[in-house]
């Protein structure tokens, strides 16, 4: 049983890179799990709050207008219309009437014209 | 004989309201593995020092049949008590009486409480386990709950205020301890929140445990809105006692000295700390070689674990240490570590306890998702804590202090009283290697070796930079000693500056980076 609990408390030392110096230490659970940053693309839309997918008014292949409504998500009793940001094609739509996403999921892939 | 009746029958009242919610509910309470509200403060007071008020206070609820219920001091049990014989202001929510919920005369007995701990000047610790919001006293317990929090604001930095979470404690509950100075979490026993798992369930779909929503590991691990963590709520009470040896009752106070001890021999100060500033060593050991009886008292042990706080005495005096640790994401200032070292300063700094800052750290944590998450904000507030301190600040830079970093660590030029410096201590704008390639960059690139160049140049720098004499040669360092002889310098330092008086321009209050 002891060595069970050595084994378990052994904790690499990792290598920490700052201003070119690397530094021998350990790593915080939260570092480790630090989201990385995924840059913004206009041609995805993501949900930006968790909420209920209330209507969704385009299909795939769809021409859409910038500014014309994609979809309705409703969060917090609000129901908030999501417009596209472009001009271009529905590639793909991700989502049905009547779902619950949560923050960030992908809801429709649009393509520039 | 009727005064012999009378005292019988307030024996007898007594006894009922003693019992709380009755034995079935103290079954329960006992059976989630809880002790009751009274067992709660008996062992957390000294024996037979618990003296209650409002025993037999009713609630005044009319609505929903509410008036044909008994709830037996509704639900909160208030008082005042000693601790190693110093006065208290106690409060402990009692679940077994519906729920613990907070009605309005539940939420009157404790603001008495908070009244007299806030006139008599002394610490108040209020013991959390409540369902909520009564729902059926509607807007009257709301009223009372923000009767609460505008205490803990008006008695914030004039009375320590401690806050345990001994049940659940969720919505807008959780806002009382937050607002408090120390917050304890028991394992399996704490929950706080905002949204339950109920909600979040109906909103997102997704499914979460109270426990992993907000047990007492998140909070001490993750969230960083608890200060202590125990296993067991003994264990806890012990931790409550041991803070309160360590705290003033009041900001006019200073707090209690001990007998000076020595620290255990097995704190060898000068074996601790390796000489190549990239290597890792635990520098809460550096602390305890330093400190009265090797006694350190650490706070938020588990949450931004790559700085330390915590309270120690030396020469029996209260002393608030913050510290970078290497031995944990190399000792950066980061969003959170910059958020607990900030708290704790002004913590200190209210309860006139000296501060010993330990520096070694290579700059700030480097990555879009600190600079996004405001790590400029939340840096700016060790500025401004450091800089608007006024108690004695002693500054020990042990190795690296480079850059930001240096200027943000209790530097001279924030106002310390007292800079020490190891030997060992590197005080530049930049690490050596990052200095020499930017200083040389052109030389690194125009060498027919420019690797070895590169390392050439960095010697250069490291020698006639990483050091401490360069800053010692502008005064900003007082004194460069050797690792043994830093407890004696402290010690001293601490003794002239105990009647340290300052004070900066008159102000209603600053507008610091919250």
């Amino acid at each position: 049983m002891n060595e069970d609990k050595t084994k378990q408390k052994k904790v690499r030392f990792k290598s920490l890179v700052i201003e070119g110096t690397k530094y021998r230490t350990y790593f915080t659970r939260k570092f480790e799990n630090r989201k990385p940053r995924i840059p913004e693309n206009p041609q995805y839309i993501l949900s930006f709050i968790p909420g209920l997918i209330l209507k969704v008014f385009v299909s795939n292949g769809q021409k859409v207008k910038e500014g014309q409504d994609l979809l309705v998500l409703e969060a917090m009793k609000m129901k908030n219309r999501i417009k596209s940001p472009l001009t271009g094609t529905v590639k793909a739509v991700h989502v049905k009437e009547g779902v619950k996403v949560p923050k960030g999921l992908l809801l429709i892939e649009l393509e520039k014209e | 004989m009727p005064l012999k009746r009378k005292i019988k029958e307030l024996q007898k009242r007594r006894q009922e309201v003693l019992l709380g919610g009755g034995e079935k509910a103290i079954e329960k309470q006992i059976a989630m593995g809880k002790l009751t509200a009274r067992e709660r403060i008996r062992k957390i007071l000294d024996d037979d020092s618990f003296h209650e008020y409002d025993l037999f206070v009713e609630h005044e609820a009319r609505d929903f049949n509410m008036d044909k219920k008994i709830l037996h001091g509704d639900g909160v049990i208030i008082g005042t008590g000693t601790i190693y014989g110093e006065p208290v202001c106690i409060f402990a929510q009692d679940f077994t009486v519906a729920g613990g919920s907070l009605g309005m005369m539940h939420a009157r007995k404790i603001t008495k409480i908070m009244d007299h701990a806030l006139k008599m000047r002394m610490p108040l610790i209020g013991i959390n386990d409540s369902g909520g919001a009564r729902i059926q006293e509607g807007v009257n317990s709301l009223a009372g709950y923000g009767e609460i929090f505008f205490r803990n604001t008006l008695s914030s930095g004039v009375i320590p205020q401690i806050s345990v979470i001994l049940g659940p404690c969720a919505g807008g509950a959780v806002y009382s301890p937050a607002l408090t100075d120390f917050v304890f979490v028991v394992d399996k026993i704490s929950k706080m929140f905002i949204t339950g798992p109920e909600v979040i369930k109906t909103v997102l779909g997704e499914e979460i445990s109270m426990e992993d929503l907000g047990g007492a590991h998140v909070h001490s691990e993750i969230s960083g809105n608890a200060h202590f963590y125990a296993e067991s709520e003994e264990e806890c009470f012990e931790q409550i006692k041991k803070l309160i040896t360590f705290i003033p009752r009041n900001n006019t106070h200073k707090p209690r000295t001990f007998e000076t001890r020595e620290p255990k021999n097995e704190f060898q100060i000068e074996k601790i700390v390796p000489g190549d500033p990239t290597q890792p060593y635990d520098v809460r050991d550096v602390v305890r070689a330093i400190v009265d009886d090797s006694d350190f008292f650490e706070i938020q042990e588990k949450w931004a674990r790559n700085l330390v706080i915590g309270f120690g005495r030396m020469g029996g005096r209260t002393v608030g240490f913050v510290c970078n640790q290497p031995l944990v994401l190399a000792g950066v200032l980061d969003v959170d570590s910059s958020d607990k070292a900030a708290r704790f300063i002004r913590y200190c700094d209210a309860f006139n306890i000296p501060i010993v800052t330990l520096v070694d750290l290579p700059g700030y944590l480097p990555g879009a998702d600190q600079e996004h998450a405001g790590v400029i904000r939340h840096g700016a507030k060790v500025l401004y804590a450091y800089s608007e301190a006024t108690v004695p600040k002693m500054t020990v830079i042990l190795r690296k202090a480079y850059g930001g970093g240096y200027i943000a660590m209790s530097s001279r030029h924030l106002r310390a009283d007292f800079v020490f410096a190891w030997p060992t201590a590197e005080i530049a704008v930049m690490g050596p290697e990052g200095a020499a390639n930017i200083i040389f960059r052109k030389e690194i690139s125009e060498a027919k070796d420019p690797e070895k160049m590169r390392k050439q140049k960095v010697r250069e720098y490291k020698e006639k930079f990483a050091n401490p004499y360069v800053a010692a040669a502008k005064g900003y360092i007082d004194s460069v000693i050797e690792p043994e002889e830093t407890r004696k310098l402290l010690l001293h330092a601490i003794e002239v500056s105990a009647s340290k008086a300052i004070s900066g321009p008159k102000k209603k209050h600053g507008v610091p980076p919250f």
